[in-house]
């Protein structure tokens, strides 16, 4: 794939296509589609972290006028397909996490709902649980894979005799806390049954990946779900999979036939409900001579699971392809706890698993006195350091340059707590980041002429805030060769072809390239000038090139960070990212989505902890109120720049995904930039006051 | 019980029944079908509900139906003027100061009501001179729009639009 697409509309940046919706609030979410007389769902929820139900009593909230229904497992119908523990809603009268679905009540209205499910009685004999973190318990245990596909555990020569023949090494734990996705728009599903079809009107990062998970579930021909979502609010990662949420707004809305129904999970739901990114404990061990050169790396990720559903973190992923090194091993362990189904969160894999390496490079580089932006770029691997193969494209070394140059990184003094401003210590901190490039097979794309010129696209792609149906809209009209005002693109639809999940910043990769696809089809088939009516569908295409290289997004981010030094509070002045993402189609929208991943990282770094109270095993802290996400007044000057960077092997568009590298290694460079200040090396996230008195 | 109330809705004038326990935002929602105010957590927390209630902004979650009967509210549709949009709506666009959107109608009219405030001469908790005229500064303009999260992390192009409808 040497070919890329001739950019007239790539590389320009019209607004958003559904901004003038979204700014006057008439973009059509779940929540907001109109639905007849609807009834109102809400759920209510087990209080232990472990047992079993004994009793579900519900007259009380029956007898309540305008209640309709009330499900429990003593009474809720059979589910074809209980496999999905996650999604088995109301199967069992076991609890194995706390906030498990132990009832559901639907009501003519949102406020007798609620009063309803307060009245439900539930009884739960509870069971000695444990919800207990650690890389010390004895009953760790290898998963056969970890998300993503990648194997469990590498090595490649001897990490021993790599780490003793090292005048340099480095061997720390480093932990990143539990987090919680939360988008701004609740998980929501409205349900309605039409002759034996669902309807659910979801807010979900994949119509088609909705449709399959609900129908298997559910017993149904999953051409007889429709799922609709043409604007989700918010998802990064939390809507990526089905939840349970979907499972009992479809079965309420069976149990009061006729009646559409809708849920909207409360914010408290959200964080037992709907996912979460797992606390990592991470083991790094490094060692280099003299001039910085690593021998050997090594990282052991623990982290937790579900004991009723497994979710394998892919954390030392990155730690397989970043530096060059002979001697080198990755392994990851799990915990099953009795704890909610953690999943994907922004970035899952990456996010963590690049904060403890990268602390630990820029503590390494300190002990043996070379500047950390050099340290990286004498580790730059040639070839993939594990597989051998080259990579399609890798300029981390060209955004640690462009990064530190921009920054004003050349006059640094690297001696910690050195520069004090009015009472604030100062200091600064880079860090690196990367992200894979996937594909995700199973996308159609049809096309068809409207009119002399125009063309309608049609695929059931999603868009979260990420941009879809604008960027999307742009490779059209270069794969077709006309402008952009000439497409019309439609997603977010059952109605349309089939699309996979928006994750893994695969969309643009894999949309993409299956709309190039169907361009050229329909040019082959119609010619230049097709007719009214013309058109033609297409899958997307295998990349003879996947196989043959390591593909990778790079970046460096840079920090500025402030530490008061009779508080210890701690703040972010001035983050700067450089980034090699290939071709950035929409440079507008594309800057958004890395500072906002860069903002996400930031939150990560100084507020973001999901506390667990191990007794009963929740989430405390669960609304916005203790679960501090970063506010305007936190986030200063934010900027993110990219390299020219032309990569002829991702796929036609050369793009490599932006939506999750912006978030990679923000953390680490917040702590190395905090280290820099205060001379306190904190190695678990957050960084909070108390490290620094 | 429910209670009978008076509301103008973006100019709108409509009679509703509304359940007492209902709050501002499910009559908004649900009663008058008015759906740019956003539900993000109801407990007043992520401001994505903002409307300009009586012409100062408010987070409508918090406020029950009942007790704003005769209320005038704007809400981010009822800010644009059919298509023509409001300048700070326009800024938002050019800024790009919105990913999924869903805290956007709750920022937009944050934001009219933030230049409203600074107009008027209010101080913030980070105002230094509590006498004089206050300017739009990136700080003023942080923490005055600092009750609406956004988890895209749109920030930095939030500030840079409020600044433009302030000139």
């Amino acid at each position: 794939m040497t070919d890329l697409l001739r950019p007239r509309v790539l590389g320009r940046s019209p607004r958003r296509v559904d901004g003038p919706a979204k700014v006057t609030g008439t973009a059509r979410y779940a929540g907001d589609q109109h639905v007849v007389d609807p009834a109102h769902l809400h759920l209510v929820q087990a209080e232990v972290a472990r047992g079993v139900l004994t009793e579900v009593e519900v007259g009380a909230a029956r007898a309540l006028d305008g209640v309709l229904a009330v499900l429990t497992p003593d009474n809720a119908p059979r589910l074809a397909s209980a496999r999905d523990a996650e999604l088995a809603a109301l199967q069992s009268h076991d609890v194995a996490f706390r906030g498990q679905v132990v009832a559901a009540v639907v009501a003519r209205t949102r406020e007798i709902a609620r009063e309803a499910a307060a009245l439900v009685r539930v009884r739960i004999d509870p069971r000695p649980h444990d919800v207990h973190l650690s890389a010390d318990r004895d009953d760790l245990y290898a998963p056969e894979k970890v998300n993503g596909g990648a194997d469990t555990d590498t090595s490649r020569g001897d990490l021993g005799t790599g780490l003793a023949h090292s005048p340099f090494t480095l061997d720390q734990t480093y932990t990143t806390a539990w987090y919680n996705n939360n988008p701004m728009e609740p998980h929501t599903t409205t349900a309605l049954w039409l002759d034996g079809d669902l309807v659910l009107y979801d807010s979900t990062q994949g119509v088609h990946t909705t449709r399959q998970a609900t129908a298997k579930v559910l017993g149904l021909d999953p051409r007889r779900v429709h799922v609709i979502s043409p604007h989700v609010g918010g998802g990064f990662g939390a809507k990526g999979t089905a939840h349970v949420h979907a499972i009992v707004a479809a079965m309420a809305a069976r149990a009061v036939p006729g009646t559409p129904v809708k849920l909207a999970l409360t914010r408290q739901q959200m964080f037992s409900l709907v996912g979460y990114r797992t606390p990592t404990v991470q083991r790094v061990r490094m060692g280099c001579d003299a001039d910085g050169r690593l021998a050997a790396v090594a990282l052991d990720a623990v982290s937790q699971t579900s004991r009723v559903k497994e979710f394998a973190e892919q954390t030392a992923r990155p730690t397989r392809m970043m530096y060059a090194a002979p001697n080198r091993r990755t392994t990851h362990r799990l915990a099953a706890l009795d704890v909610p189904v953690p999943s994907w969160m922004r970035a899952p894999g990456e996010c963590p698993g690049m904060f403890g390496p990268e602390v630990a490079v820029d503590e390494l580089a300190a002990a043996c006195g070379v500047d950390p932006v050099e340290f990286r770029v004498r580790n730059e691997p040639d070839v993939d350091p594990e597989t051998g193969k080259p990579f399609s494209s890798r300029n981390l070394v060209a955004c640690l340059r462009e990064g530190a140059r921009r920054f004003g990184w050349e006059h640094r003094d690297p001696t910690p707590r050195a520069r004090e401003e009015a009472g604030w210590l100062v200091g600064t901190g880079v860090a690196a980041s990367t992200y894979p490039v996937s594909r995700t097979p199973g996308s159609v794309a049809a096309i068809r002429c409207t009119g002399p010129g125009r063309y309608l696209v049609r695929i059931g792609a999603a868009d979260l805030g990420t941009g879809t149906w604008t960027s999307l809209a742009q490779v059209a009209a270069d794969a077709l060769g006309v402008d952009f005002g000439d497409v019309e693109l439609r997603i977010g639809d059952t109605a349309l072809p089939e699309a996979s999940v928006a994750g893994g910043s695969s969309g643009i990769t894999s949309w993409g390239s299956t709309v190039v696809a169907a361009a050229e089809a329909l040019r082959e088939r119609f010619g230049d000038d097709p007719a009214a009516g013309d058109e033609v569908r297409a899958g997307m295409p295998d990349n003879p090139a996947a196989g043959r290289y390591a593909m990778h997004a790079f970046g460096a981010q840079f920090a500025e960070v402030r530490v008061h030094v009779d508080t210890g509070e701690v703040r972010v002045a001035r983050l700067l990212g450089v980034f090699a993402v290939g071709r950035v189609v929409n440079p507008r929208l594309a800057r958004s989505q890395l500072v906002g991943g860069m903002t996400m990282g930031l939150s990560m770094a100084l507020h973001e902890h999901s506390v667990v109270d191990e007794r009963f095993g929740h989430v405390v802290n669960h609304d916005f109120a203790e679960y501090h996400i970063a506010t305007n007044a936190d986030v200063p000057r934010v900027e993110a720049h990219w390299v020219e960077e032309h990569d002829p092997h991702t796929n036609p568009m050369g793009t490599k995904g932006v939506g999750e590298i912006g978030i990679v290694g923000t953390a680490a460079a917040i702590a190395n930039a905090a280290h820099h200040a205060t001379g306190v090396r904190v190695r678990d996230l957050p960084i909070t006051l108390d490290h620094f008195l | 019980m429910d209670g009978e109330i008076e509301l103008r809705v973006d100019g709108r004038r409509r009679r509703l029944r509304v359940d007492t326990r209902t709050t501002l935002l499910d009559a908004l929602r649900d009663g008058v079908g008015a759906l740019a105010p956003k539900k993000g957590c109801d407990h007043g927390q992520c401001g994505a509900c903002t409307v300009l209630l009586d012409g100062r902004r408010a987070i409508t979650c918090l406020a029950l139906a009942v007790a704003h009967d005769g209320a005038e509210v704007t809400t981010a549709e009822g800010l644009a003027d059919g298509e023509r949009l409001h300048p700070v709506q326009e800024a938002f666009l050019e800024r790009d100061a919105l990913q999924c959107g869903f805290c956007t109608p709750g920022q937009v009219c944050s934001a009219v009501g933030v230049l409203d405030e600074l107009a008027a001469g209010h101080p913030s908790a980070v105002t230094a001179d509590l006498t004089g005229p206050v300017e739009a500064t990136d700080d003023e303009v942080r923490e005055r729009m600092s009750g609406n999260l956004c988890r895209c992390g749109a920030y930095v192009g939030i500030v840079a639009a409020v600044r433009d409808g302030a000139r």
